[in-house]
This record gives C-alpha cells, sequence and structure tokens, in this order.
C-alpha cells in the first residue's frame, strides 16, 4: 500500500492533530490563524482510527503557550500538538481545559447583559467532561454542546 | 477605594447576614435616622417595580438621603440608545450609591464593575433579588427569634421562582434547617438545589401536596403556580387548586408557624387567611424598608 501524507510535512512549527471534523473552523477562530503570515495548512475530514474523521492543522514556524493553545480545548478537547523541530517531533502536548475561559465562548443565555452589550465574557469551568460553564454575569450554565465562538 | 456591593444573596457571608439582621431590628426600632445626610442615592429602575422601588425609597427617605432616578427606561436616556455602560458610568459621576432593576441577567453584576460607587442589585431579569431574601430572613428571625433549625416549607413554583432558591441558599449557612418542598412535577425544585443541600449534609423533603404535612412547619413561603410556565394546560388544571392555602388548613399548625409570600399574591392565599395572626406577609414587605436601610448603611459603611 502507497503511504503517502494528505498533508504535506512542516519543518519547524506545530501541528494540532485529532481535531474533531465540525470543531476544525472553530479551533481556526479561537486561534486566529485567519491573521497569521505564516503558512498554514488543514486538512479536514481526514481518516481516523480513533476518531473515524478527523482535521489537523499544521502551522510552519509558530510554537504556542499553555495558556493560549488550551482554549481550543473547549471545541477540541482531545487534541494533540506536536512540536516540530527540522522535520521531527521534538515534543508531543495533549490540550488541557482551563479553569476559566474569558473572551471566547458566547453566553448560551439571550437575556444575558453579555449578549445585549459588548462585555467581555468570563466563564468558570464548572465540569470539563462534558464541559459546563457558568456565566460570571448571569450565573446560567452554558453547556458543552451550547458552546459558540464570539 | 475598597467598594461593597451587593449584588447576588452569596456575595455576602454568615457574619455580614446577622450584622444586616442586627441593623434591621435597629432601624425598625429608630425608623427615622440622618444618616444618609447630604448623600445622593440613585435608584435606576430600567423595567417597572413599584413595590421594589418605594420600598427602597422609603428607606432612602427614612434615612434622611435625596433621590435621583427613573422608573421605567422610556424616561432615561436608554430611549435614545445609551448602553447601560455609559448609564451608569456617568451616574456613579453623580450619586454615592446606584441601586438598579434591569431586565437583563447579568446587567448588575456588569453595572458593579462599571461604577466607582456601590451598587445594589434590585433583580436583574430571573437572576438575583438579594434585598427579598435579606427581608424573607429578616422576617423569619423577627418571627422565630432565630436563624438556626427552622423548618422551612416552600409551596408552589420551586422552579423558576428565584425567591425560594436564593433563601434556599442563605439558610443553609445557619444550623439545622429542614427544607420540605412542595410542588407539582412540572414546578419541583431543580436538582443543582437538591445537590447543593445533599452535600452540605441538609435534609430535604419533597412533597406533591401540603394539606397534611404543614402541621411541621415553622414558616410556609408560598409563591405563585403561574399557567403559562406549563406545558399542558390540562397539568396545569389538575394542580391549580393543590397549592392554595386556606384558613381551615391552618387549624392544628404550630403556634408560631408564620406564612409568607414575597408578593404580589393572586390566589394562592385565601383572603380569609388574611385575618389569621400566622398571616405575615403584608408585615413581611413592611420588613423590608427596615432590612433595605441596613443594606444602605452597611454598604456605606455608616454605622
Amino acid at each position: 500500500m502507497q503511504k503517502q501524507l494528505n498533508v504535506s510535512a512542516i519543518k519547524d512549527g506545530t501541528v494540532i492533530d485529532h481535531i474533531p471534523t465540525k470543531a476544525l473552523f472553530k479551533v481556526v477562530q479561537i486561534l486566529k490563524l485567519d491573521q497569521f503570515d505564516n503558512m498554514v495548512t488543514f486538512g479536514n475530514n481526514l481518516d481516523s482510527k480513533v476518531m473515524g474523521t478527523k482535521a489537523i492543522i499544521k502551522i510552519a514556524n509558530r510554537y504556542f503557550e499553555d495558556e493560549e493553545v488550551n482554549k481550543i480545548a473547549l471545541v477540541a478537547p482531545n487534541a494533540k500538538l506536536n512540536i516540530i523541530r527540522n522535520y521531527e517531533v521534538v515534543e508531543k502536548r495533549v490540550v488541557q481545559i482551563p479553569e476559566q475561559v474569558n473572551g471566547i465562548v458566547r453566553c448560551f443565555n439571550p437575556k444575558c447583559i453579555t449578549n445585549a452589550e459588548n462585555v467581555y465574557t468570563r466563564f468558570q469551568i464548572i465540569n470539563d467532561k462534558p464541559i459546563e460553564m457558568k456565566c460570571y454575569y448571569c450565573e446560567k450554565i452554558t453547556y458543552e454542546n451550547e458552546i459558540k465562538i464570539k | 477605594m475598597n467598594k461593597k456591593n451587593l449584588i447576588s444573596i452569596t456575595d455576602f457571608s454568615k457574619e455580614e447576614y446577622l450584622r444586616i439582621m442586627e441593623l434591621s431590628q435597629k432601624f425598625e426600632d429608630n425608623p427615622n435616622q440622618s444618616l444618609l445626610k447630604g448623600k445622593v442615592i440613585a435608584t435606576l429602575f430600567f423595567e417597572p417595580s413599584t413595590r421594589t422601588r418605594l420600598s427602597f425609597e422609603t428607606a432612602i427617605n427614612r434615612l434622611g438621603g435625596k433621590i435621583i432616578g427613573f422608573s421605567d427606561s422610556n424616561s432615561s436616556s436608554v430611549s435614545k440608545g445609551e448602553t447601560l455602560h455609559d448609564t451608569i458610568k456617568m451616574v456613579s459621576n453623580y450619586a454615592d450609591l446606584i441601586i438598579m432593576r434591569h431586565p437583563l441577567e447579568g446587567s448588575a453584576r456588569y453595572a458593579a464593575e462599571v461604577s466607582d460607587v456601590p451598587v445594589i442589585n434590585a433583580g436583574d431579569g430571573a437572576n438575583q433579588h438579594p434585598s427579598q431574601t435579606l427581608l424573607d430572613m429578616y422576617s423569619i428571625m423577627k418571627t422565630q427569634g432565630r436563624l438556626n433549625d427552622i423548618n422551612l416549607f416552600l409551596v408552589g413554583d420551586l422552579k423558576y421562582g428565584r425567591t425560594v432558591h436564593s433563601l434556599l441558599m442563605a439558610m443553609s449557612q445557619f444550623k439545622n434547617p429542614i427544607f420540605n418542598f412542595v410542588a407539582p412535577p412540572e414546578l419541583a425544585m431543580p436538582d443543582e438545589y437538591k445537590l447543593y443541600l445533599s452535600n452540605k449534609g441538609i435534609r430535604y423533603f419533597e412533597h406533591l401536596e401540603f394539606n397534611n404535612i404543614i402541621n411541621q412547619a415553622d414558616i410556609i413561603y408560598m409563591t405563585r403556580v403561574q399557567k403559562e410556565r406549563f406545558i399542558d394546560p390540562v397539568e396545569y388544571e389538575k394542580v391549580k387548586n393543590v397549592y392554595i392555602l386556606k384558613n381551615e388548613m391552618l387549624e392544628n399548625t404550630k403556634p408560631n408557624v408564620k406564612i409568607l409570600h414575597p408578593l404580589p399574591r393572586i390566589n394562592e392565599i385565601h383572603t380569609n387567611v388574611d385575618g389569621n395572626p400566622k398571616a405575615y406577609y403584608f408585615t413581611q414587605a413592611k420588613n423590608g424598608v427596615y432590612t433595605r436601610m441596613a443594606i444602605i448603611s452597611h454598604l456605606l459603611n455608616l454605622l
């Protein structure tokens, strides 16, 4: 069987693997990849033994702080990061759901002040599997299946 | 400046609850004061609420303060499209304290962030209304002489009723409460509150009706079962008369029992209860003035 990479390899940078296919563009949004000048390649609906199908993102010449990348755990809790240097994987990292989620997610409650005025949203994670997050303002809980990125 | 606000009932510690009780008693004994002399208090009511606004404004007047504000958003700059942020920023330059009611949930917490002066939440949508809870507690304290060891019956809409949820949270800080929940299945106490009690080792019981069991109660807290809460109107018809308190039901109740209700009442307490000395809801509303005097004095460190 011919082996071939669906998404070409990068020399240095970060590969984010095991992203649920539906979450790909949310991850793009959360990490603001649309504003990057670096080479970014995406693959979606790729075969995955574990997930059935998955998405993958390769970002050349860019490494992320934990705090920055942990935000994607909200939509891709099983995502894995491969840190690449000179075509070699030098480190593997998993993402962790942060305790506080600030400014990324919209509160599901249509009557919440954060949906009426330009308020920076703040949530406390009260459960991580499945994700339940409590709005600092209206005190209502947004559940994993209701998460919308601002 | 270390600014204190009252947004949610859980913002106050048990010690602060007791402090409010003590101050409320002080103001009831001596209602006319000049502690707020020279101070300006803003009452911003973005939606109308006659009872709460008059109660707060009476409290301010009795403390000798001056009032600025509006009683509905049509008579404010909100009707011109001003944001809550800007309204609060401006008013906090004028007043020493802001009392606010707003239809959006979380608006009070946000206002407290924006404001340079303390904010009291007088109701943010269906979320919180902490001064109601404090006046409920003061009514319990006054009629029972204690906040520990209270057998509390919560009756009616326990699902959506914010007053019963806040009262449950606050009374759970005291020793040995017993909660009895009386509600139709559609309006039962949400699991999160039952879990909260279980985790604290507090006893609670659930009932579908209360006729045979209210002889155990120290406090019967009535709320309204609203037709619009039911998906199936037949279900409403079935239960609509189950949660109505009538005078004859009080015959074998404890001598110390008192009936509370956040008001307005529709028909859930029969008018034949009004003359019974166990009926306390109108005095409870009066207690609101003293409790609100206490809250204002506490937040502004007047005593």
